[in-house]
Formats: C-alpha cells, sequence, structure tokens
C-alpha cells in the first residue's frame, strides 16, 4: 500500500474542463472519479484519456464484435491475446493480424505507411512467430484530388522503405482509387508469422516479484499531442514543439529486434511479452498485469530516455516505435539482457509484478499515478450507442449513386477502357517496389489471386488475400461485408487452398452518428454469417472509426484479410491459362449484376438492387474448387472481379511465362454487357483438360458450370462476334495504366 | 546568388540513421561522440531580382519541397551577390 | 565445400543464402556472427543481401567496419574465395575489395523482379560452369544498384575480363530498357583483379529452386563448388 499519488509542480489542475480537453465525456469524467474514489492526477487523466479513447478501448464497437465467431478446430488462442493463431498442420501455427494506420498515412503519408507495418509486425513476433509475409490494403481519393499522387508515393514508399529493410516479404495487397477516399484514405496493415505450437508467448504476466524489462529504442514524444504537453506551459518551448511528433519508423532496429526476442524467447526466461503499440508503456504493462489479474509497478526513472525532459504522462504515453515489454522469470534477467546486449539493444529493468492487482508509477522517488489495472483496460466503458437504418430515400439514392447512364460503349471499346482503369490496371507499378522473394517462400507472389507460401521441411502451405468491397457497402453493408469474406474466400480457394480464418480490418465513419453505426453493426452480422458458413473464423481485427472529413464518411469498408491452408502445397494453382486446347470454364454461385461493378462507375448502368448472397452455394463454390486443386482436376483458377467476365479472361492470359489466347463461343448471352462486365455474383473462370468436364461438373453440382470456349496458342481474345482483340495490345493497357495516371503531372 | 540549404531531424524526432552512425562510430573506437543526426546539404545558384526577395524563394523551396514539415527543420544562408 | 555466410545486423538474405547452400546445394554452410575474427575454415565467404545497418549512411558503409570484415579482406589478399551478393556487393566496394560503387537506382525506386544477365567471361572460378553468352535469370530487389566506376577503369576492367554479368533483354542485348537500375555499361557484376572476389547485385540464392521461380542461380555456386573440388584447400584465419 503507498501513499496516493500527488500533482507534480507546474501540472494544470484537473477538472471536467480538462477532461473534456483532453477528450473525455462528463459522464467518463464522472465514472473515473468513482473508480479511483478521488480526482486523478493530471497524469492518470492522461492515462484515460488514451486507454479510454476508442482507438484503445473499442468502447463504441466491443459489444458487436462479440457476436464473432472466434472459436474453431483448428484455432489456437484468439482475439484477447495479441493475435490470434490457426494450427496450419505439421506442428506448425500461424499467426495474423491486420490493422489500420489511416489518420497518420493522410498526414505523413511515408512514416504512417512505415510504422504501420513496424507496429503490426510486432504484434506477431511478441507472440513467439516469425513474421514471414506482409499484405496490404490501401484505398486512396481519385486521381482528380491534387493529393492522391502524393499519398500514393508516400504510402507505397514507406511500405517498402519499412518491409524490404525488415526482411519481411510483401507479398499480396489490393489498392482502390475512389473519390469517397479523397480526404481520409485508408492503409490496412497484415503481417503473419510462424511458429511451432509449444513456441508461442503469453502475453500473461505471472508471479509477483518477477521483474519487468523494456527492450528496444529509447523512449521520445512520438504521437504525444502538442496540446497536453506539460513541457509547453513550463518551457517556452519553440512552436514547433507544441505540434504532435510524427513517429519515424526505425525498420533497422526492428529487423534487430526480431531476431533478438526470438532468440531470448528460446532462453525460457520470458514469462510474458507484449510489444508497445498506441500508448506504449501504459497499455502494454496493464494489459499484462489485467491478463495475469496482477498488479505492476514501474519506476520511469529507469525509462532510456530520446530526451532529457520527458514529463511521466510524455513517457507513459509515448508512442515512440520498436520497443516490447517483458515479463522476465526473478533471477534470469542478466541472461536474457545478455541477448539483448548481443543485438546492440537496451533491455533494462523498469520495474516489476506485483501481487496487488494496482497499476501504479513512480517518477523522481514520488508515485505518479496509482490505478486499479481493470480501471484502465476492463473497466473502460462499453458503449452500445443508437444504430438507425437510413430512409428508404437515402438507400435508393445510395443505390443509385453511379455514373450517369451514357450510350453503353461498344464491348471491346468497354473491356479497353476497363483494363486501362485504375480500379481493374495491373498493380506492378505498386508490388514492383516491394520484396516479395525475402525467406524463401514464396511460390506465387503479388499478381496472381492468391499468394502462395510454402512451409519448409513441410508439405504444408499458406495462400493469403485480402480484399473489401466499399461500393457493395455503400449500397447495402450487410451484402457488403458478406461479399468481402466470400472474394477473399473465392481468392485463397482459386489457389487451391482451404480457406481457414480471417482477421479484419473494420474502417468506418464516426459511430456517434446513428446511420454509421447502423452500417458498422450490419458489416459485423455479415462478417459473423459469412464467417460461419465458410468455415472461417475470425481469429483476430481492427477496428478503425472516424474516418471521415467534414461531416461525410467514407463508405463503410471492411477489409477482410483471408489465409487458407494447403494439405501440399505442390498442388497449388494460379489464375492464368497454360495449355493450349484447354476447356475454359465458368462456374457461377448466381447470376452477374451492374450493381456496385467498375463498369457502372465508369459508364453508368440501370439501377440495380444489389442481390443477397447465398452462402450455401458460396460454400458449394469454395469447396468445390479446394477438391478440383487437390484431386488436380484443373489448370487453373481466377476469380473474377472487377470489371466482369471479360476483364478476368484477358487476364487468365497475361500469363508471365507466355502470353495465352482464349476463344469463346458465342450464344453465351455473350454479347450481354451485363454478362461480360457485371461482377457480384461469384464467378470463377477454370482452364482445364476436355477430359475432366465431366468430373467438374460433378463436383460444383448444383451451381451453374458452363464450358464456354478453349484456351489458344494464339494471343487474341475473342468472344463471339463481338470482341476480337489483340492481346499484347490489351497487355499494353493494363500495364501502363496505373504508372501513366501517377506519372501524369 | 548562391544559397546554402541545411535540413535536420526535427528536434524531438527519432533519427535512425544518427542512432546507427553513432554506434558505429563507438565501434570504431571514437569516444566522446554524442547527438550525432544526419541530414541534407543542398546547395543552389538562384535567380532573384534582390537578396530579400531571394531569401523568400529559398523558404518557400524548403516549406514545399526540400525539407519535410513534419519531420524536418531546415535554415539556409544566401549569399550577397 | 565449407561455406561461411556472414550475418551483419540488418543481414536479410543471410538465411536464404544458408538455406539454399545447406539445404539445397548440401554444402556444408555455416553462419559467421559480423563480431568473429576467425571465418572457420570457409574455402568460400558469402557476404549476403540485406539491409546492414539500416543501410544507414550509405549502403555497407558502416559494415565494413565489422571486426570480420579484417579477416574477410586478409582471406581475400590470399587468394580465399569471396563472393558478395546486392548489400554483400555494396560492402565490398566501400572496403576496396572491389572498384567502383553502388548508387541509388537511376528510376529512384526500389525494384523487385526478375531480370536476364549475360555471363560476360566464364573462365572465372565464379562462372565457369556456364558458357561465355550464356543467359541467366535471377532476381534483382534493391533500390541502390547503379553500379558506377571511373569511365578510365571500366575501359580497364573491360579489357581485363573483370566484368562477369551483364543486363541484357531476353535475346540477349543490352540497352537502356534491359537495365533496371542505371548501372554503367549495364553492369550487373564484377570481379576483382585476382578473380577471387566477386559482386554482384542479381540474387543466385533465391534462384535455386524451380518451386520458387528459376534455377539458373545454381550456375554460379555450381561453378565454385567445381573449382573448389580441384583446388588445394586453403588456409583461412
Amino acid at each position: 500500500m503507498s501513499a496516493a499519488p500527488i500533482a507534480l509542480p507546474g501540472e494544470p489542475r484537473v477538472d471536467l474542463a480538462e477532461a473534456r480537453a483532453h477528450g473525455l465525456s462528463a459522464e467518463e469524467y464522472a465514472a473515473i472519479e468513482r473508480l479511483l474514489g478521488r480526482t486523478p492526477t493530471f497524469t492518470e487523466l492522461g492515462v484515460f484519456s488514451v486507454m479510454w479513447s476508442e482507438h484503445c478501448s473499442y468502447k463504441s464497437s466491443r459489444k458487436h464484435l462479440r457476436m464473432l465467431p472466434m472459436s474453431g478446430p483448428n484455432v489456437v488462442g484468439g482475439p484477447g491475446e495479441n493475435a490470434g493463431a490457426i494450427d496450419v498442420g505439421d506442428g506448425w501455427v500461424a499467426v495474423f493480424k491486420i490493422e489500420s494506420h489511416n489518420h497518420p498515412s493522410y498526414v505523413e503519408p511515408y512514416q504512417g505507411a512505415a510504422t504501420g507495418v513496424g507496429g503490426i509486425l510486432r504484434d506477431i513476433f511478441t507472440m513467439g512467430a516469425r513474421p514471414i509475409a506482409s499484405m496490404n490494403s490501401l484505398k486512396f481519393g481519385s486521381f482528380d484530388h491534387p493529393r492522391t499522387r502524393f499519398l500514393v508515393g508516400g504510402v507505397v514508399g514507406g511500405i517498402g522503405g519499412y518491409g524490404n529493410c525488415v526482411g519481411v516479404p510483401t507479398v499480396a495487397g489490393e489498392v482502390m482509387f475512389d473519390a469517397g477516399y479523397n480526404g481520409n484514405i485508408l492503409v490496412n496493415a497484415f503481417a503473419l508469422g510462424l511458429a511451432r505450437r509449444e513456441d508461442l508467448q503469453s502475453a500473461r504476466a505471472r508471479g509477483a516479484g518477477n521483474p519487468v524489462l523494456y527492450v528496444g529504442s529509447a523512449t521520445g514524444r512520438d504521437g504525444i499531442h502538442g496540446a497536453s504537453l506539460l513541457a509547453s506551459a513550463e518551457f517556452d518551448a519553440e512552436s514547433e514543439s507544441k505540434r504532435p511528433t510524427v513517429q519515424v519508423g526505425d525498420p533497422f532496429t526492428e529487423k534487430l529486434l526480431i531476431e533478438a526476442c526470438l532468440e531470448a524467447m528460446k532462453t525460457g526466461a520470458i514469462v510474458a511479452i507484449q510489444d508497445m503499440g498506441a500508448a506504449g508503456l501504459t497499455s502494454s504493462s496493464s494489459e499484462m498485469a489485467g491478463r495475469g489479474g496482477l498488479g505492476i509497478e514501474l519506476d520511469l526513472d529507469r525509462v532510456p530516455l530520446r530526451e532529457a525532459d520527458l514529463t511521466p504522462y510524455e513517457i507513459l504515453l509515448s508512442e515512440s516505435q520498436e520497443r516490447m515489454l517483458i515479463v522476465a522469470e526473478r533471477g534470469r534477467e542478466a541472461e536474457l539482457q545478455a541477448v539483448f546486449a548481443k543485438w546492440d539493444l537496451h533491455a533494462l529493468v523498469i520495474g516489476q509484478v506485483t501481487g496487488d492487482g494496482r497499476w501504479r508509477t513512480l517518477h523522481r522517488g514520488r508515485v505518479v499515478a496509482d490505478l486499479p489495472v481493470g480501471a484502465i483496460s476492463d473497466d473502460a466503458p462499453v458503449y452500445d450507442r443508437p444504430a438507425r437504418a437510413p430512409s428508404a430515400i437515402d438507400a435508393l439514392a445510395a443505390a443509385s449513386e453511379s455514373a450517369a447512364e451514357t450510350d453503353a460503349p461498344a464491348p471491346a471499346a468497354a473491356l479497353r477502357a476497363l483494363l486501362g482503369s485504375p480500379n481493374v490496371a495491373s498493380k506492378r507499378w505498386v508490388y514492383r517496389q516491394y520484396d516479395s522473394i525475402v525467406r524463401s517462400n514464396t511460390m506465387v507472389g503479388p499478381g496472381s489471386d492468391a499468394a502462395v507460401l510454402r512451409i519448409k521441411d513441410s508439405r504444408r502451405g499458406l495462400a493469403l488475400k485480402v480484399d473489401s468491397n466499399p461500393r457493395a457497402c455503400a449500397i447495402d453493408p450487410y451484402i457488403g461485408a458478406v461479399a468481402a469474406v466470400c472474394e477473399a474466400a473465392r481468392n485463397v480457394a482459386c489457389a487451391g487452398a482451404r480457406p481457414a480464418g480471417i482477421s479484419n480490418c473494420l474502417n468506418y465513419g464516426n459511430p456517434e452518428r446513428p446511420e454509421i453505426m447502423w452500417q458498422f453493426i450490419r458489416g459485423v452480422e455479415g462478417l459473423r454469417d459469412a464467417a460461419i458458413a465458410l468455415g472461417t473464423p475470425v481469429i483476430s481485427g481492427n477496428v478503425s472509426f472516424y474516418n471521415e472529413t467534414e461531416g461525410r464518411a467514407i463508405a463503410p469498408t471492411p477489409v477482410i484479410a483471408m489465409v487458407g491452408t494447403f494439405a501440399d502445397v505442390r498442388l497449388h494453382l494460379k489464375q492464368y491459362f497454360k495449355i493450349a486446347g484447354d476447356a475454359v470454364v465458368v462456374v457461377r454461385s448466381a447470376a452477374p449484376s451492374y450493381a456496385a461493378s467498375e463498369y457502372a462507375a465508369l459508364f453508368g448502368a440501370p439501377p440495380r438492387p444489389l442481390a443477397p448472397i447465398d452462402l450455401g452455394r458460396e460454400r458449394r463454390l469454395l469447396d468445390g474448387l479446394v477438391e478440383c486443386a487437390e484431386r488436380r482436376l484443373i489448370r487453373s483458377a481466377h476469380d473474377v472481379s472487377e470489371g466482369g467476365l471479360a476483364v478476368a479472361l484477358a487476364e487468365a492470359c497475361f500469363n508471365p511465362a507466355g502470353m495465352m489466347g482464349v476463344e469463346v463461343d458465342a450464344g453465351e448471352g455473350g454479347h450481354d454487357g451485363e454478362v461480360l462486365f457485371g461482377e457480384g455474383a461469384s464467378t470463377v473462370v477454370i482452364s482445364a483438360p476436355i477430359e475432366n468436364i465431366e468430373v467438374i461438373h460433378q463436383v460444383f453440382a448444383p451451381l451453374e458450370v458452363r464450358r464456354i470456349g478453349r484456351v489458344t496458342a494464339a494471343a487474341r481474345l475473342t468472344i463471339g462476334a463481338a470482341i476480337n482483340e489483340d492481346l499484347a495490345a490489351l497487355k499494353q493497357i493494363y500495364e501502363t495504366a496505373l504508372p501513366g495516371r501517377l506519372n501524369r503531372p | 546568388m548562391r544559397a546554402r540549404v541545411f535540413v535536420t531531424p526535427r528536434k524531438g524526432i527519432l533519427d535512425p540513421q544518427g542512432r546507427a552512425v553513432e554506434g558505429a562510430l563507438a565501434s570504431l573506437g571514437i569516444s566522446g561522440v554524442a547527438n550525432l543526426r544526419v541530414g541534407r546539404y543542398v546547395t543552389l545558384e538562384i535567380d532573384a531580382p534582390s537578396h530579400a526577395a531571394a531569401e523568400a524563394m529559398v523558404k518557400r523551396m524548403c516549406e514545399q519541397l526540400l525539407a519535410n514539415p513534419n519531420i524536418e527543420d531546415f535554415r539556409f544562408e544566401v549569399d550577397a551577390r | 565445400m565449407k561455406w561461411g555466410v556472414v550475418r551483419f545486423p540488418g543481414s536479410l538474405d543471410d538465411a536464404d543464402a544458408l538455406h539454399a547452400l545447406g539445404e539445397v546445394l548440401g554444402q556444408d554452410a555455416a553462419m559467421l556472427w559480423h563480431k568473429d575474427e576467425v571465418l572457420g575454415g570457409a574455402e568460400c565467404i558469402v557476404l549476403p543481401g540485406g539491409f546492414s545497418y539500416g543501410d544507414y549512411l550509405r549502403c555497407g558503409a558502416i559494415a565494413r567496419f565489422s571486426p570480420i570484415m579484417r579477416s574477410v579482406a586478409r582471406f581475400a589478399a590470399e587468394g580465399g574465395l569471396v563472393i558478395g551478393i546486392c548489400n554483400g556487393f555494396q560492402i565490398l566496394c566501400e572496403a576496396h575489395l572491389l572498384p567502383g560503387a553502388l548508387m541509388r537506382n537511376r528510376s529512384l525506386a526500389f525494384v523487385c523482379d526478375f531480370v536476364t544477365v549475360r555471363v560476360e567471361n566464364a573462365a572465372t572460378p565464379f562462372t565457369r560452369a556456364a558458357r561465355a553468352g550464356e543467359i541467366l535469370r535471377l532476381p534483382i530487389k534493391h533500390g541502390e544498384g547503379c553500379y558506377v566506376a571511373p569511365e578510365e577503369e571500366l575501359r580497364a576492367m573491360e579489357e581485363r575480363g573483370q566484368v562477369l554479368l551483364r543486363y541484357v533483354d531476353e535475346s540477349g542485348a543490352a540497352s537502356d530498357a534491359a537495365n533496371p537500375n542505371g548501372s554503367m555499361r549495364s553492369i550487373a557484376g564484377v570481379a576483382n583483379q585476382g578473380f577471387n572476389v566477386f559482386g554482384l547485385m542479381p540474387h543466385p540464392e533465391h534462384a535455386v529452386e524451380m518451386a520458387l521461380g528459376g534455377e539458373d542461380g545454381r550456375r554460379i555456386f555450381a561453378s565454385i563448388i567445381a573449382g573448389a573440388a580441384s583446388a588445394a584447400p586453403r588456409v583461412s584465419g
């Protein structure tokens, strides 16, 4: 039992006004005083303001996230620990998570994206898994917007700059350009690591008296908001110090941290370990103590500082990167410190685990914060914010928000325009800037439907993809979320892998607005229903609210990262036609539609409602693809997405090993624009030896399986009489579209 | 007129390069070095009607391009002639 | 044959080199820590790819002062075989074990892709398993791979046959389009005058398994292995 903490000289007086200035509501402030039985100190107020913020506490979303399916026969761990894990066979588990870094990336795109990558990597290796792959989902504004090119260059540069330097290959991703993101881009970063099941680390503190070690970079003012700085009151600081200090990533230190932590874990001296992310030292220490039902005491004088004059408030809330917090077995500190010293990293004892359930910090011998551990984590508010569906008029408006319908272009012209549209065109300009091969596991890298990774010394493997469908979500947030899950699963199944688990990043507007809350809840419901039907539990995830500028929210954008597993990774597939003479077969679970399509966005189209998705048929499609791969029945499989069937056929011909061609017979409703360019229905284009067609029909029954043509050696794309194009010319359009737009002044 | 621009990491910002170089000097046996920061040095010739105008131009160049105001500070010198 | 792969803080493709040599090619390959002074009896030293010291200050500028580089320099002076891949090439240039320097790609962008290179001199320990003029398909992944050297030096190097690999297109012709980083004379890899030290920007260790995209990298390792089989073992410190 220690003395109640005291106010430090020069600190502002803590009252309701100060609490509001910190972003806390009157009710929240009252709850804090009740929990403590007194007024909090300024340092404690700062702690609550961050720990109870939306970003850290998930107060607007927690209630609804509970409905997600988080368990399953292959699930090891799950949300609650840092990232969840799934068993992928042969004693290996895959740990993975996706996270957003939207707002920092709009302000400082390079460092915002870089620190996003760094942060998610730490969530992976803190669990004892070596990170082996990254993905990202990027949403930028339209090319008309003056900031877009700058943001694209910065974000792609930052992801590459950090990812390439840290030695984790970036193997897949998605990029979209839409005016709805003009004032609010999205940068969602995903990472996956592999561990032997018995090597998974805990983030749950144990053993009163065990020492707490601080590892990694020194602490600076990164992420601290200038307004709350004690220093700005005490010193006549330069005006710069009032601006928030941008978090700068150091991928070199992160690489050292990865190696050192994995080596340190092998000693067995680590009881618990957590990365310092949002609210750095505060969240990591309180969460580790909280999970273990214990307390923790930290001596802030022992924390290595980048600048000597940091206040306790700043030390506790700093978001300096590349730092970890470790609870060690008492007596084995030196053992751990030797490992970190080998890698030239700080590893200092800064406190200890206690048995009193308090979170207590000391500075210059005085207690500056003394709180019940639960108060800042478990007892954070959980809100059930009001949700209200939009009126019928608003819904109709959303549904018909496509381009004004012009005269429908001729199919060939439409195909060329779609291939040249940035949302469809090759993203090679982007992924060529990422190292996709380091660690020697990449069997299929960026450019095909899903990335495929092998697991050395095993037949097993993984397929990865990240997908979203904000256009569909804008019309119907439930169906759009279901569609995103189905598409991600389909891409993984097209590679021949069985979809196994999801990490989701839910990007929405301001949850204090009932219509946004409604969008969110419907999105979570869609995610739930699809995840259950497809057998893909939600392993981990992240919520990003307040994505809006001047009251205009982004379209609801749930982003789904899907991981699939192979029993035998040698049976993986790519999206490209390979053998002339193969039959080209289309498998569909529903009829294609102009709704929410790229075609409609470019040319306008007759209005269409978004059709509900039959999850039973979706499951059939996935199971069929996996069976075809495992039985070696098909040569290639490609998911139909933006641009529809005609675009998918062209993409399937763009085989990097040698361009193929395709002849599609007339009479497939083949000249109908909606059949050629419609989206919204789960459709896969398969190539297979002719003799397997009969079996393929059986495998996919009762879905529609239609043979539409054949693969040819001559590099032409013909669809009946409507389309007869030279594929080299189409490929030229496809490859130059994005660099062309980016380089235009 | 000639101008010299010095771009340095903002006070308080993490400077990973500075850290790494400082560490390397230490491992070379060079002691007594602290607070090493790595920046950029830009030189240019500028055509302007007056010294004051030149200074204004260079300042704008720094604010818009040569330095990233999120993470860098700058100072510059413009020669008299 | 015995290989030593040096690991600097920030080395990334050290594990890949070890995997390629040890697991795929069945060699006796060991990791050497940058603070070690002994080379473990290795007959060929590999300086691997990556971002040693974050590539801070200049690529390879800090790594060249690691304790192990003293031994590597001595080993090279005595005729020992050293191959520097990507960041390893940068380190060898900074350490003056190879002529020239690597600068930022002309495009100012990092590039990860497969390229085709032509073997210019097949009479060296690193290329003897290939034919002169043979085209190899190898991956590159770098942001600072533009090879530069004074014109005089380049002329002399070409005459002596020190340019071992050159970027070409699939038909075997050098051109701007086939040059991924702006290297002078499309140079992809060079040797020293003694032909016992070799630096190249492409990654042969990432081209030893068909399952991962190609096997042409084996040519280079096979050359070294063939040579060691017929040479007396080297004494290294």
